[in-house]
């Protein structure tokens, strides 16, 4: 007789039969575990929400008063029939991956990650399972990221170029994540760092929680570049076509995504400057950690499911498309991902 | 090719002119002078002939990148582009060296004489000591379609700035028949007498629409009108006892048009003559789908000869005994244009293209809505004392063109766009109404802006009937103005109709799929004008 699936589609979202709980759910759900606090994976209106420990600050500053139970990294945690433990993800800081045992089979679900220690995210850690469920929102091989180091530099480059020419520096960023590791790769001794209400609050939280993160000075309707010469501002992306931007005086404008890869996308965002990074794994990254994993079974989400689904049938895995709701990195996307 | 590379990112990095300008002249002042003159090259159009088909560089680079051929042509259509795709999906190179733009094109050139075997390895080790950046740019060369959004004029100002010299005078060096094989950098921009190639013609002077009331432009008499004819703008250039043709597009047609050898017989030599080549039924200019069948043939043959032949509709006089008369007033050249011309008899393939007089601006409102059954596109009104400028400039030539045409159409099919929009569905197929059948009659692209390409592109997203590779039919459900300039019978067309210029102008958000024009309509419209 067939095993029930560990993890299967509900109208909900992903749904453990055994353990009574769903992932990342879509819609309403009593038992919500979470893997980071990003809006299309961390949704409002679940009667309770499992998350690891260091994400519980940020998902409760963004669904306000929830009931949350926390657990720390690599800690079992007995749900029914299901034996369940969280895991680094590497994706922001708080993120997890979420392993599932029923009866002796693993599955793992990704959520979102990466591979390459960004300094301030806990460190994606490969999980041994039977299936592998990956996001794959990078799952071409037109997408490989440099080193940290080497968007560092050129990100500091041009926030020097930007002083020399009066102008402020203004990068967009999501609010939680890419607004952070931006800000830890800033070379401060060359000026100020302004953060707009959004990366400021969530900052807050963040930096609060101990994780390291210098100090930025909010931005206030009064704050102008002339208070602050040789500033660089980190604004979310709807922000960095506001009047409230555009009055802030002579600005260059920057844009920080996968997506940047791409030079149509790169010109069609209009920014000033693109620099390609991603809180996302890129294809090698992707290809890396299914493999470390050591999975027969591979479900794919996010992203660029077919193509990636029958790449790993081709590499010998028995893999497919596992139909979600969650939006990935959308290359138009606002505060998500 | 880093310095070339390090040139390319700053020029794609910003939108500003200034800064275009300035990173052109620094590279005019810096990069080794071989270098400078192939970037002067490819900015004016002159690109290395393609040596090595697309369908053989798709499959090398998946090939070398160690991916089957499925999975890069799943990647194209997300990049929308092809030499950024292979750039992108190739390994890291195994080394880094930095050999000049002129040694890539040199070793292209080289490949055109090698085996298939050969260019592969050549292409291949190529690609194996350039950065993505670099590998674009070769890929580029490679393809034969390099455009990066700067201008020649742009690059002509930063000439100008890099080396000190007047800009238009450097406008009139880059014009001829030159490439980087058969001149230098010396020879073409700086020395004395660059020798004076016989076949170069003058910057093309051009004319912007006219975007107010033509009452504006102050008292009639002090401009000139004339038809504005749809061929191909070009000159004519009678010097060293030979003729050259050369186009708007600076393409050298002295052979598509061999019937203009016998201006040799009735013009002197020394003489530059700007106008219009059409052809011509005997009595008036046939519709431009007639020229377009000679355009496309590099040797005429006989027959076509006879059923279309072509003359030139002559608009200005540029240079008479070998003088420049660039500079003298409209009025001046035109009487001189006339002089020349009318001594020669009928079968002369170039004649006068005539004067419109008119003593008001409605009487000439009223002959410019005649222009269709003139087999013109509208009216060239040119001041008369303007002399004849290089390039684009506003104020002393406007083209007072006819409304275009227009039909209100059904969006069936959407493709996504290149480059820029390679994310968004920028192309479309539209059907007009027969019955209650849909008749696909024209594709379309261009018209709408951004934000509307991005609320139809959510859209065909979720109303997608079937895919057909990148292709997706929709719903039946959007209505379109599509504008065009002209249409004629078309047995290719599954509508019988060709349009000229199709663009969408407006989303007729307002109308029923019911209420777009008919099939029987477009056809009455080709009764009409075409
Ligand atoms: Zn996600
Ligand atoms: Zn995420």
């Amino acid at each position: 007789m067939a095993r029930a699936p560990v993890l299967t589609i509900s109208p909900q979202g992903l749904y453990c039969p055994a353990g009574g709980f769903h992932i990342d759910p879509w819609r309403p759900v009593n038992r919500a575990l979470i893997t980071h606090a990003h809006a299309d994976h961390a949704r409002a209106g679940h009667r309770t929400y499992l998350c690891a420990t260091p994400c519980a600050p940020v998902l409760q500053h963004r669904l306000g008063r929830i009931a949350v139970d926390t657990i720390d990294y690599g800690t079992d945690l007995q749900i029914g029939d299901a034996r369940v433990s969280f895991h680094p993800a590497g994706h922001v800081p708080g993120s997890a991956q979420i392993r599932v045992e029923v009866a002796g089979e693993v599955w793992v679900v990704s959520g979102d990650y990466k591979t390459e220690a960004d300094g301030l995210s806990e460190a994606f850690e490969p999980v041994r399972c039977h299936c592998f469920i990956t996001e794959c929102t990078f799952g071409l091989p037109v997408f490989r990221w440099q080193p940290q180091a080497t968007v560092a530099a050129d990100l500091n480059q041009w926030w020097q170029d930007c002083i020399a020419a009066g102008q402020t520096a203004v990068i967009a960023a999501y609010s939680l994540g890419k607004a952070q590791r931006l800000l830890s790769m800033l070379y401060l001794s060359l000026g100020p760092v302004l953060a707009h209400g959004a990366v400021e609050d969530t900052t807050a939280v963040l930096r609060r929680q101990g994780y390291q993160l210098p100090q930025t000075v909010p931005l206030t309707p009064d704050t102008t570049a002339a208070d602050h010469p040789g500033a660089l501002l980190i604004a979310p992306p709807a922000a960095l076509g506001s009047d409230r931007t555009r009055r802030f005086g002579p600005v260059s404008t920057g844009f920080a995504s996968g997506w940047m890869q791409l030079r149509g996308i790169r010109r069609r965002r209009s920014a000033d400057r693109g620099f390609v990074m991603s809180d996302h794994a890129d294809w090698d990254g992707l290809n890396h950690a299914i493999r470390e994993t050591g999975a027969e079974r591979v479900l794919v989400t996010h992203g660029y499911t077919g193509a990636f689904a029958r790449w790993l049938c081709e590499q010998g895995y028995d893999a497919a498309v596992l139909d979600t709701e969650f939006t990935g990195e959308p290359p138009d996307a606002e505060d998500s991902a | 090719m880093k310095r070339f590379a390090a040139l390319f990112t700053a020029l794609d990095q910003t939108t500003g002119t200034n800064a275009k300008v300035a990173a052109l002249s620094a590279y005019f002042c810096d990069a080794p002078p071989e270098d400078r003159l192939w970037t002067v090259a490819l900015f004016s159009g002159r690109r290395p002939r393609r040596t090595i088909t697309t369908t053989r560089l798709r499959e090398w680079a998946a090939g070398a990148a160690g991916f089957p051929h499925w999975l890069f042509e799943e990647c194209y259509p997300i990049v929308g582009d092809l030499a950024e795709t292979i750039a992108l999906i190739l390994p890291p190179p195994a080394r880094d060296t930095d050999r000049g733009l002129a040694h890539w094109t040199g070793t292209l050139r080289a490949a055109s004489g090698l085996d298939e075997a050969a260019r592969k390895a050549l292409v291949l080790a190529a690609w194996d000591e350039m950065d993505p950046t670099q590998r674009f740019l070769f890929n580029k060369l490679l393809t034969g379609g390099f455009r990066v959004g700067v201008s020649q004029k742009l690059m002509t100002r930063a000439l100008a700035k890099a080396t000190d010299r007047d800009e238009a005078e450097l406008a009139h060096r880059l014009m001829g028949d030159w490439t980087p094989d058969s001149t230098s950098w010396h020879r073409l921009i700086e020395a004395d007498d660059p020798g004076a190639s016989v076949s170069r013609p003058y910057p093309f002077c051009l004319a912007h629409a006219l975007d107010g009331a033509a009452e504006d432009l102050g008292p009639p008499t002090g401009w000139r009108a004339e038809w504005k004819w749809d061929g191909i703008r070009g000159q004519l250039i009678l010097r060293g006892g030979g003729h050259f043709v050369w186009s708007r597009g600076e393409e050298l047609m002295t052979d598509r048009f061999p019937e203009l050898a016998r201006t040799r017989d009735f013009l002197p030599d020394g003489t530059v003559i700007d106008g219009e080549i059409v052809v011509w039924d005997g009595t008036a200019p046939m519709p431009f789908s007639a020229l377009q069948k000679r355009i496309g043939r590099k040797t005429v043959p006989k027959k076509l000869l006879a059923a279309a032949p072509v003359i030139v509709l002559a608009y200005d006089l540029l240079e008479q005994g070998g003088a420049d008369l660039r500079d003298q007033p409209l009025a001046a050249r035109r009487a001189a244009l006339e002089t020349l011309l009318a001594p020669l008899p009928p079968d002369c393939p170039v004649r006068p293209s005539p004067m419109i007089p008119f003593d008001s601006w409605t009487t000439l409102s009223d002959t410019r809505d005649t222009a269709r059954s003139e087999k013109a596109e509208g009216l060239m009104l040119k001041r008369a004392d303007s002399p004849y400028r290089a390039g684009r400039r506003k104020g002393d030539w406007w083209k007072w063109k006819l409304d275009p045409l227009t039909v209100d159409a059904v969006m069936i099919y959407a493709q996504p766009g290149h480059g820029r929009r390679a994310n968004l569905f920028t192309d479309f197929t539209f059907a007009v109404l027969s019955g209650n059948e849909l008749v696909p009659f024209t594709k379309a692209f261009s018209g709408l802006t951004d934000d509307e390409f991005r609320d139809i592109t959510a859209w065909v997203r979720k109303n997608t009937l079937q895919r057909f590779g990148p292709v997706r039919q929709v719903t039946p459900e959007h209505v379109f103005e599509i504008a065009f300039e002209g249409l004629h019978a078309s047995p290719r067309h599954k509508s019988g109709i060709a349009l000229r210029f199709p663009r969408m102008t407006r989303w007729r958000r307002d109308k029923p799929v019911q209420e777009a024009n008919t099939l029987a309509d477009l056809q009455e419209m080709l009764k009409a004008f075409g």
